[in-house]
């Protein structure tokens, strides 16, 4: 148990305190040579996706956290806020995505504060490859950011070790493939919002049902200048089904012939009060 | 094993402070704190980044100092290191904790929350330095 609770510190941040680490590393080592492994982190197999239209963003997402085969959440949340004009879809590990995105929509909230302005796109960017290029590609976070800022719709694809790409679509995760070749087939530059939101909505689809990794609902972020639509759900295109049939017996299968009913006489023998120790 | 090339990698080849074993009761290594200690431990590092990651601020301290200097001329990072140095100065007596204000500002750590603020707070921190043992090594009576 006290290998399981370190190690699992250990998935999402390296240096807690640096003599932590050593420890973690140590009991890591010792571990696989005994034969065991450790705990599988939590990921996000996912699908997640951006698209530039007309007026600004589209970012979806699937909703399905896996820990290694097992679905660990049929409905958590991918799309995070980075700040009022610019969110920011996490595949990867899911410890590693929160707090990447936390950490930095502290850090772009205290700068916009410091210079006065709403903050930009490409500053969330710069600090987040920053970030990921320091810790090498440990931290597994894959994200996709997009926001509209003074100089319009912006949309990036930034990878674990730190590389970031600017493009008018992209797609990240374990159903990214599935997600690109419907981008591929139906992109159009200055497409309408719902245009867009269909085009979202049949990426992730695609992601979710041709990949293990995703699945459960469709999340949907619509940021243009000045208004944020964050649709949660979306679609829900995977409900769980009710079941049609029922192996219960209603009451009056069984005929009843004769009722009868014989009242029970119970006398209280002792009462004792015991006090609870509330000091 | 190829002894030659580890030699840049040996932890005592970068000299931090902090480092090395801590000692605990009856001059043994403190494994409650410290972890398991080998001699494997002592010298090489036990993750890719932990050499990095240790000395990241003087390294982006000195990457910036030779680019100040290379831009401004030499008397700019003078002027700024001594400016450190006196800020580095405010402090309260050794066993409380010091806000650092002055420093953190002058740095730009003021506008910026990193790991190190959220975890690992040593304002937090559950132990705290025997005060009279501490104020007498800071004056240099011990």
């Amino acid at each position: 148990e006290l290998a399981h609770s370190y190690v699992s510190d250990k998935f999402f941040l390296l240096l807690i305190s640096y003599f932590c680490t050593f420890r973690n590393a140590v009991l890591e080592f010792e571990c696989n040579k005994l034969g065991h492994s450790i705990p599988a982190a939590r990921k996000t197999g996912t699908t997640i996706c951006g698209v530039v239209f007309k007026d600004g963003i589209v970012l979806g997402a699937d909703t399905r956290a896996t820990e290694g085969m097992i679905v660990a959440d049929k409905n958590c949340s991918k799309i995070h806020y980075i700040s009022p004009n610019i969110y920011c879809c996490g595949a990867g590990t899911a410890a590693d995505t929160e707090m990447t995105t936390q950490i930095i929509s502290s850090n772009l909230e205290l700068h916009s504060l410091s210079t006065g302005r709403l903050p930009r796109v490409a500053t969330a960017n710069r600090m987040l490859k920053q970030m990921l290029f320091r810790y090498q590609g440990h931290i597994g976070a894959a994200l996709v950011l997009g926001g509209v800022d003074c100089n319009g719709p912006h949309l990036y694809s930034i990878y674990p070790h730190g590389s970031t790409d600017k493009l008018p679509y992209v797609t990240m995760g374990s159903g990214s493939l599935a997600a690109m070749a419907v981008f591929e087939d139906r992109y159009e530059q200055n497409m309408e919002e719902e245009d867009a939101k269909r085009l979202v909505r049949d990426a992730i689809a695609a992601g979710i049902f041709n990949d293990l990794g995703s699945g459960s609902n469709i999340d949907l972020c619509v940021i243009t200048k000045g208004k944020v639509d964050y649709l949660r759900p979306h679609d829900m295109a995977n409900k769980k089904g009710v079941r049609t049939g029922d192996y219960k017996y209603k009451r009056g299968t069984t005929g009843v012939l004769a009722k009868a009913v014989t009242k029970l006489d119970l006398e209280v023998v002792e009462e004792t009060v015991q006090t609870m120790d509330t000091s | 094993m190829n002894t030659r090339g580890l030699r840049s990698q040996l932890k005592d080849s970068v000299p931090v402070t902090g480092l090395g074993t801590q000692i605990g009761a009856y001059g043994v290594q403190d494994t409650l704190r410290s972890g398991f200690s080998s001699v494997k431990n002592e010298l090489l590092p036990s993750h890719a980044l932990e050499l990095s990651e240790k000395n990241f601020q003087l390294n982006q301290d000195k990457m910036n100092f030779s680019t100040l200097r290379n831009i401004q001329g030499l008397h700019a990072p003078l002027k700024l290191q001594m400016e450190y140095r006196a800020a580095r100065q405010i402090q309260r007596l050794p066993f409380l904790q010091s806000s650092h204000l002055a420093l953190d500002t002058l740095k730009g750590n003021d506008e910026s929350i990193s790991f190190e603020d959220i975890l690992n707070d040593p304002a937090q921190s559950e132990m705290m330095g025997e005060p009279h043992i501490m104020v007498e090594y800071k004056l240099g009576l011990m």
